[in-house]
């Protein structure tokens, strides 16, 4: 499979710190990535990256380049509004919107695109964006609730289809479900794999169990180097560096 | 490699090493009685290797109960999950040697009823080197010995040499006098037993291999 991001030479920094250094990786489209490693490894800064989250984080500077379908989203040229409709975000805590209902919680990111659309055709969008978060059967008779009156793993799904209703190719995830029951987190995880098919995801976690199951990909990062990254199954049996087989087997420091 | 954050890990992974061990002792031992009994004619080692049969048959149950314990409540991954599926698998082979040897006392005991047939000289040997074979895989296993391992298989093909000899010379015997077939087939099959505890130890080997470079090294012929 192609690969939708290729990451060159990558290097981070807050003030005089850097928290990302030199780091290279492709990812395959329609692939399921995790990145793991200790806190403070540069993992979520990293997939913050990817969307240029960083824009607006006082301090912050990268350099190196990131290729999204060969053309490079670290440059000023990019407009990030524009990157962050193809590249969406999904945060550690739920985070709907709170004076809005379930509806317009999907519904806002579209009307912000500024696509003129009936009242039909946005219901559409809607139920299918929160079809494929796997919430629509849950929720479709309350639609008008407040968002923030659904359960944290609703919540969450509520945040995924808000992400996907304006049809992005990247889902990143920085620790969806480290806030979850081990419910809806099983949840999550299988609309992970479903969305895969359609959609290349990025996930921060910490919990290699996790990684494990869902992903096709997992990387791993220390002081901010990428240390490693292989298939799931090689990382988990047989990685190839002495400090991924210390990290996952628990024995550090 | 640095020690587990946790300790109690640690100490459940030590564990099952140590279990692994005593068993793999035990049917060290069971092996060297039963052909010393067999050798020296000497029927009173036999019931001590009667009763080491029941505490190995203890310890396998032991030993899977504690891998799969390990896995369903640590997940073990990489260096630590390579061990406990060897672990598991070294368990199967050690009771499968500890019933081999079961099955020589099974013929020893009807051997020593009746005069020697010969004196035995490939036999012993044969024994002296299934037996060292399963000393050094052990010792691969706790030591995490790759090489150990390797070395030791390549002694399989000797054993099985062995075996062949011991049967092409039995077998004149046989074509000689069939007044000696009950013997001759009780030594055939004590040979064919310790060229499966031969075999069985090539297994720990591979395992062995297998834990230490995370490499699947059986099935693939001769190794080079």
């Amino acid at each position: 499979m192609a690969n939708i991001f290729e990451i060159r030479n990558l290097c981070g920094w807050f003030g005089d710190h850097q928290v990302l250094k030199n780091i290279r990786m492709e990812i395959a489209k329609f692939s399921v990535t995790s990145v793991m490693g200790p806190s403070g490894c540069g993992k979520s800064t990293f997939i913050r990256c990817l969307n240029r989250m960083h824009d607006l984080t006082p301090g912050f500077r990268m350099s190196g380049e990131i290729l999204l379908d060969d053309v490079n989203i670290a440059s000023d040229r990019v407009d990030p509004v524009n990157l962050r409709r193809r590249v969406g975000m999904v945060f550690q805590q739920p985070n709907p919107f709170p004076r809005m209902s379930v509806f317009e919680n999907v519904a806002v990111g579209l009307k912000l695109n500024g696509k003129k659309m009936s009242r039909g055709e946005l219901a559409d969008a809607v139920e299918r964006s929160l079809n494929m978060a796997a919430l629509w059967n849950e929720v479709r008779d309350h639609l008008d609730r407040p968002g923030i009156s659904l359960s944290g793993g609703q919540q969450q799904r509520l945040c995924i289809a808000r992400a996907l209703a304006v049809e992005p190719e990247v889902l990143l995830m920085d620790e969806p479900c480290s806030a979850l029951d081990p419910v809806s987190t099983a949840k999550i995880e299988e609309l992970i794999e479903d969305l895969s098919e359609k959609y290349t995801i990025v996930v921060v976690t910490h919990n290699m169990q996790q990684a494990a199951r869902i992903s096709d990909n997992v990387a791993f990062f220390l002081l901010g180097e990428l240390i490693e990254m292989d298939k799931s199954g090689k990382i988990f049996t047989n990685p190839s560096d002495k400090r991924t087989e210390e990290y996952i087997t628990g024995r550090f420091g | 490699m640095e020690k587990h954050t946790s300790e109690h890990y640690a100490e459940q992974l030590t564990d099952i090493r140590g279990r692994v061990l005593r068993m793999g002792g035990l049917v060290e031992q069971m092996t060297r009685r039963v052909i010393q009994s067999l050798v020296q004619r000497n029927a009173e080692l036999l019931p001590e290797v009667q009763s080491m049969e029941t505490q190995v048959n203890q310890l396998h149950i032991e030993i899977d109960e504690a891998c799969l314990e390990l896995i369903a409540l640590r997940q073990p991954t990489a260096s630590d999950l390579r061990f406990v599926a060897a672990a598991m698998k070294i368990n199967t082979d050690m009771e499968r040697i500890g019933d081999q040897a079961i099955n020589i006392l099974e013929c020893a005991e009807s051997l020593l009823t009746v005069p020697p047939l010969k004196p035995l000289i490939d036999i012993p040997r044969m024994a002296d080197i299934s037996q060292d074979m399963l000393k050094d895989a052990l010792d691969a296993f706790v030591n995490g010995d790759d090489d150990l391992a390797y070395r030791t298989i390549l002694r399989d093909d000797d054993v099985d040499q062995l075996k062949d000899q011991v049967f092409r010379e039995l077998l004149t015997y046989m074509m000689g006098d069939p007044s000696t077939i009950p013997r001759a087939m009780d030594l055939i099959l004590v040979s064919r037993h310790l060229e499966r505890i031969a075999d069985h130890a090539t297994n720990i080997c591979e395992d062995v291999i297998f834990m230490v470079k995370g490499k699947d090294v059986r099935h693939h012929g001769p190794l080079s």
